[in-house]
């Protein structure tokens, strides 16, 4: 119930906030995509593993709308985000049959090595890829709008807005089911789970096909948002944002994810204003601190050990 | 009657150390078989092949009727032979319901993405699990929280859930204390009475040995060194000072 209220809060304060001050919204609309992707990462940690190659699949769901886009101009921009987001599905069940193989360090390291060859495959096919420029993504018309800058600005935001409220709610109830807690069983004791006639693998790579997906998703939105997309989208740099927002906001809740990312784009913005040229500082201190007297991260704030308790979100 | 279990010349050395030495075992349904040897002379290897975690190197596992040689665990599993382990093995940041809960899903072989654990099984059944192995005042708490006593039960109560043909149970009263042992060993009986399902224990105590098995295999250096009722294996002599110490 609780969850539901925060999530009503949520729909109504970040549309009344960019409303109420314009150049707030790209921001926004970039807290919501790291969100999405931290919230991929923070399924597999709840499997105890944690990927630092998970760009790539925001990488190739922007690449495959910018594609299409060139395509099919006329497509509407949420198709374009739905045939992305199918683009790293696939990708994630290709790669993922492989990885998931693989536990702990070398799980991630994997990931990550998979991902550099993207990026570079990528850098160097500059014919069909633009090279390190990338490929630019013209504005879309949404649910059949054709919208001009800034009213198409507040639609992107509406949509990601509402997607990741989905997105939310939808993760919050695979961890309580019962694919979701084996997901849970496979960080405690994955022996015991194949004793139970579980495949601990096949859980496992559900599991990462979800999480390639809210990565792919992230990918296709922020290329829709920034009208470009670069290799730089799936660099491991990119991935280690996405970890960091996820240890940020703690594997609790699903909601822990977008408040991390809120914080963290926050954070970067005022950082940089600061002291322009080491922003990370301030950023690593912050880290540290959550770490230290935050283990669960920011959504172990909310609900102390609430977890076992039933209902929605 | 055709065997439940049964094994023919079952052999596995590790390098030059003879772990099953040519193993030709068979059990019935309905028996419980206590497992007694010392430390190192095969008992969990001959359980870690017969559940799949070891490949024999020679010779065959039949279960139920069929060959399950070589298969891996979780298929062993399915086909209805669990065990419980030594140390207990649980999801440890899971409540006890959840555990049960998982291994009631896992029963039914269908893990959904969406329907909540709970709805994976009957709340009655999970609520019997929890009576018969004394845990239902501690339902919620998380399994890290239970002492180890109460661990071993819940790891049995695991396996029960899934409705198994033959259990069998690697020390279940290894780490439970003196006083507390009898109740764990009458908790499991009854347990496996209601459920009627067959049992293997591997056992050091002898006492336990005596009150709860209907059948008693010796171990020594990989081999069965004596099999029958537990009168006459724990008085043969042979067993008395090699395995007993007495």
């Amino acid at each position: 119930m609780r969850s539901v209220l925060f999530g009503a809060a949520a729909a109504v304060a970040i549309p009344g906030i960019a409303l109420a001050f314009p150049w707030l919204k790209i921001p926004l609309i970039l807290s919501l995509c790291y969100g999405l992707a931290a919230l991929g990462i923070v399924v597999l940690l709840k499997a105890g593993q944690i990927s630092f190659g998970h760009g790539m699949y925001a990488c190739i769901s922007g690449y495959a709308v910018a594609f299409v886009s060139k395509r099919f101009p006329e497509m509407d921009g949420v198709f374009q985000i739905a045939l992305g987001t199918l683009a790293s599905v696939f990708a994630g069940m290709l790669i993922g049959a492989f990885v998931v193989r693989y536990r702990d360090i070398f799980f991630g390291m994997l990931n990550l090595a998979i991902s550099m060859v993207l990026f570079t495959v990528l850098g160097k096919f500059y014919e069909y890829t633009g090279g390190t420029d990338g490929v630019r993504i013209n504005r879309p018309a949404l649910l059949g709008f054709d919208l001009s800058r800034d009213p198409y600005e507040i639609a992107l935001l509406a949509l990601v807005l509402a997607l990741s409220l989905i997105a939310t709610f939808g993760v919050q109830r695979y961890f309580r089911s019962s694919a979701g807690q084996a997901l849970a069983a496979i960080k405690t004791n994955e022996t015991r789970l194949e004793y139970l006639g579980v495949n601990a693998k096949k859980v496992l790579w559900k599991g990462y096909v979800l999480s390639a997906s809210l990565c792919g998703l992230s990918g296709a939105l922020f290329g829709l948002s920034q009208g470009l997309v670069t290799p730089e989208l799936g660099y491991w740099l990119r991935s280690g944002e996405f970890v960091f927002i996820a240890i940020l906001g703690g594997a609790g809740h699903a909601a822990g994810a977008f408040v991390g990312a809120l914080l963290y784009e926050f954070l970067k913005m005022y950082a940089a204003a600061l002291v322009s040229g080491s922003w990370q500082l301030i950023l690593g201190a912050i880290l540290i601190v959550i770490i230290y007297f935050l283990p669960k991260g920011l959504s172990g704030l909310f609900g102390k050990r609430k977890d076992d308790e039933g209902g929605a979100v | 009657m055709t065997a439940l279990l049964q094994t023919s010349d079952l052999t596995l050395a590790f390098g030059g150390l003879v772990v099953a030495n040519g193993i030709n075992f068979s059990l019935d349904q309905g028996e419980r078989l206590a497992v007694i040897g010392q430390n190192g002379a095969g008992k969990t290897t001959f359980i870690n092949i017969c559940t799949g975690l070891l490949k024999p190197g020679k010779g065959t596992v039949t279960f139920a009727g069929s060959d399950i040689t070589g298969l891996s665990p979780r298929k062993i599993v399915r086909r209805g032979m669990a065990r419980s382990f030594q140390l207990p093995q649980l999801f440890l940041e899971q409540t006890v319901r959840e555990c049960l809960e998982l291994s009631a899903g896992a029963r039914a072989g269908r893990l959904s993405s969406w329907s909540p654990l709970a709805f994976a099984s009957k709340g009655k059944e999970i609520d019997r699990m929890l009576d018969l192995t004394g845990l239902r005042d501690r339902q919620h708490e998380r399994c890290i929280n239970l002492p180890e006593g109460q661990r071993k039960l819940l790891d049995v109560g695991m396996s029960l859930m899934l409705e198994p043909k033959l259990l069998i149970l690697d020390e279940p009263t290894s780490g439970v204390s003196t006083e507390e042992k009898y109740g764990v060993m009458g908790i499991l009986m009854r347990a496996l009475d209601e459920q009627n399902v067959t049992a293997i224990f591997v056992e050091h105590d002898v006492d336990i040995v005596k009150r709860y098995a209907t059948r008693v295999a010796a171990w020594i250096s990989g081999a069965i060194a004596a099999d029958g009722s537990p009168g006459d294996v724990l008085a043969n002599p042979l067993i008395q000072r090699e395995v007993l110490g007495e």
